[in-house]
């Protein structure tokens, strides 16, 4: 495990050292200067080579790659804001250091997150277990049903019903804000709540068709089958087998989902205008704030690589026949 | 022996009320394409102790009917009609949790493949001692206890340490031998062994062969042993059925269905055969022709489309009538050529074949 542990995480590293310089090397790629952005409509040429200066941006992008990877260990000042290892550099577009953004915004992100996940995965397993249970029935009928109409629904569509419905023409709901739970728990939930049953809908679709699917393929097995024969009961055959088998995939899925959703859903926190890791992606992008947006790609990087791991290494503790090394 | 005079009536060799009795036993499934008449009055006993070979093709309804004796089939898109009496009581009908009472305890199955048949996620002994602890009410030590006495019948090397071992620590003979423990846990007295050496090397499957005969000995488990090997018939079974499309074309002891088979689907099984003491440059004689779909059944006797024999039937009642299993008791063929025509072909063209 520990050998397993250190050689995945070695791995990782490597990951993420590619998709940053990737990220580096196509900002570069676009036509867009950054120090024209802040040069103002009174530029002079020599106002905008001290900008480009100021920002480190005079150099070959490779240079300025190798800056930034030697910023997090070194640390750095930067308009006079001090930046202490592990430093992700400066946002010369916020005035503010990367890392402080990141921090700043990371907690909504965990919270739509979380909040939905606990929903969806409740619901959709529960739903898929059932329509597997009743296979062929009304119940299973109806069930894929909803799943198939809830998951074909876009954010960007459920989203404004939604607030429509729930919010502007009712008042049932609170527009959705974000609270950090450590002033207001309340608050935190309220605000929450439209986008956790919105995005909670289509994830649970999701996880139900999984769940019913590969329910059924495991109740299909010969080894459901011998425990049948052995005179074992339908709920025992069905969560001590079936379940059992089922649980791999959905553990699977269900961690790299998690890595994807906290790297921040972009269509969502913008449909809610919650201001989480997504939204930031999309602006410092929009904005041709580079250091930012290499902060973002390489945070939602991290949690995609390191959920992998966790996926890995859960698998190995469900499954007896992997072998983690 | 029973003796009822119904015409269908099946008791071969062995003597004794029947452990299992099964009459006019017929499965039928529904699909897109149409009702699947899987099995089709069936009737044959399994005397306590004996063995009974089913012999017979893919798709003859081998299989279907065991995991009827079971009642594994889905409820749902299976009719089942007829009567399956096991040590007397019904099963036909039988709500599931009287069967779940008795799957594993007085009759249970061995399966053709033990890779997939035993669970990847839980150790062999947890799997025997489940079923031990389910109609017990062991504990779990006491489970354990019995897996590793099973495990130790079967014939697994230090079963004290294998017994937490997973199936796929296993090789494919020990497997087969763990599955014959599991089902063995509750001395069951019905065996039902659904080509148990399909999946094994011919060494290991004649070492398989071997245990199941001695621990019947021992347990005196009837066992009813589904295969499409007469070879494995031989050398385990005392009385043999061979089905075709659903039914029971040939019944009577090994002896008399290998020495003198009457049914021209028998000559074919037999004919296929390769022999080993026979000259390697006679060739192999399939039956010609494939199964028959079960949905739309050719009329009369569903072997006649392959049959080569056909033509010599008196009044030729092949392709219009389906001939029924007779005589009543003892060896017994459904065909319509006359006892003493098949004894005759046998004699002149079939016999010289087998070498």
């Amino acid at each position: 495990m520990l050998r397993f542990l250190v050689r995945r995480t070695l791995g990782a590293l490597v990951i993420l050292l590619i998709v940053s310089m990737v990220t580096y090397a196509l900002f570069f790629a676009i036509p867009a200067d950054p120090a024209r952005l802040y040069c103002g409509k009174t530029c002079t040429p020599e106002n905008l080579a001290l900008i480009r200066h100021d920002m480190g941006f005079d150099h070959a992008w490779p240079v300025q790659y190798w800056n930034w990877l030697s910023t997090i260990f070194t640390g750095g000042t930067f308009n006079g804001v001090h930046c202490g290892a592990p430093c992700f550099g400066y946002s010369f577009d916020k005035k503010e250091l990367v890392g402080g953004i990141l921090l700043d915004r990371f907690p909504t992100t965990l919270s739509l997150t979380v909040g939905s996940a606990v929903v969806f995965l409740i619901f959709g397993i529960g739903t898929g277990m059932l329509a597997a249970h009743k296979q062929g029935k009304p119940a299973d009928k109806i069930a894929s049903g909803f799943s198939l109409l809830a998951s074909s629904m876009q954010i960007y569509v459920a989203g404004p019903l939604a607030l429509w419905a729930l919010c502007y023409s009712t008042d049932l709901l609170a527009l959705p804000t974000y609270v950090p739970i450590t002033e207001d728990p309340l608050g935190w939930a309220g605000g929450l709540l439209v986008p956790w049953i919105v995005l909670s809908l289509i994830w649970t679709a999701n996880y139900t068709r999984m769940t019913r699917s590969s329910m059924v393929e495991q109740l299909s097995e010969d080894y459901v089958r011998t425990a049948r024969a052995k005179g074992m009961s339908g709920t025992s055959v069905f969560m001590r087998y079936a379940w059992r088998g089922a649980m791999g995939t959905i553990v699977t899925v269900f961690g790299i989902d998690l890595g994807v959703l906290l790297g921040g859903a972009i269509i969502t926190e913008t449909t809610f205008s919650l201001h989480g890791l997504g939204e930031l992606a999309i602006h410092s992008f929009r904005d041709s704030d580079l250091s930012l947006l290499v902060g973002v790609t390489v945070v939602a990087a991290t949690l995609i690589v390191f959920f992998n791991i966790i996926v890995d290494a859960a698998y190995a503790l469900i499954d007896p026949r992997i072998r983690l090394a | 022996m029973t003796t009822q005079a119904k015409p269908e009536e099946v008791s071969a060799g062995s003597g004794g009320t029947p452990f299992l009795s099964v009459r006019d036993l017929s499965v039928r499934f529904s699909t897109e394409d149409g009702v699947v008449r899987a099995v089709d009055s069936l009737s044959f006993d399994v005397a306590p102790g004996s063995t009974l070979g089913i012999v017979g093709e893919s798709g003859s309804g081998k299989s279907v009917t065991n995991l009827a004796v079971l009642g594994l089939h889905n409820p749902d898109r299976t009719e089942i009609s007829g009567s399956i009496k096991l040590d007397g009581q019904e099963l036909v009908g039988a709500s599931n949790r009287e069967l779940e009472k008795l799957r594993g305890r007085k009759m249970s199955m061995i399966f053709q493949d033990p890779l997939t048949a035993l669970s990847p996620f839980h150790t062999i002994g947890k799997q025997i001692g489940e079923t031990f602890r389910k109609h017990t009410g062991a504990s779990k030590k006491e489970a354990r206890d019995r897996a590793i006495e099973m495990l130790t019948k079967v014939g697994i090397p230090q079963p004290t340490s294998r017994v937490d071992d997973y199936p796929h620590q296993f090789s494919g003979g020990m497997r087969q031998r763990a599955m014959i423990a599991m089902s063995l846990v509750c001395d069951p007295k019905l065996v039902i062994a659904d080509e148990p050496t399909t999946a094994l090397d011919v060494t290991v499957q004649a070492q398989i062969l071997d245990l199941l005969k001695d621990l019947q000995q021992e347990m005196g488990t009837a066992i009813i042993l589904i295969t499409h090997d007469l070879g494995v018939v031989a050398r385990t079974a005392q009385d043999i059925m061979v089905m075709y499309a659903g039914r029971a074309v040939e019944r009577g002891t090994v002896r008399e269905v290998l020495k003198a088979p009457q049914h021209p689907y028998t000559w074919g099984l037999l004919s296929s055969m390769p022999s080993l003491t026979g000259d390697v440059d006679v060739p192999l004689r399939p039956v010609r022709g494939t199964p028959p779909s079960l949905i739309n059944l050719p009329s009369g006797c569903p072997f006649n489309p392959r049959c080569d024999f056909r033509e010599q039937v008196v009044g030729g009642g092949c392709t219009t009538e389906r001939p029924p299993l007779s005589p009543a008791t003892g060896h017994a063929a459904a065909c319509h050529l006359t006892p003493a025509q098949r004894q005759d072909i046998f004699i002149d063209q079939i016999k010289p074949r087998l070498g």
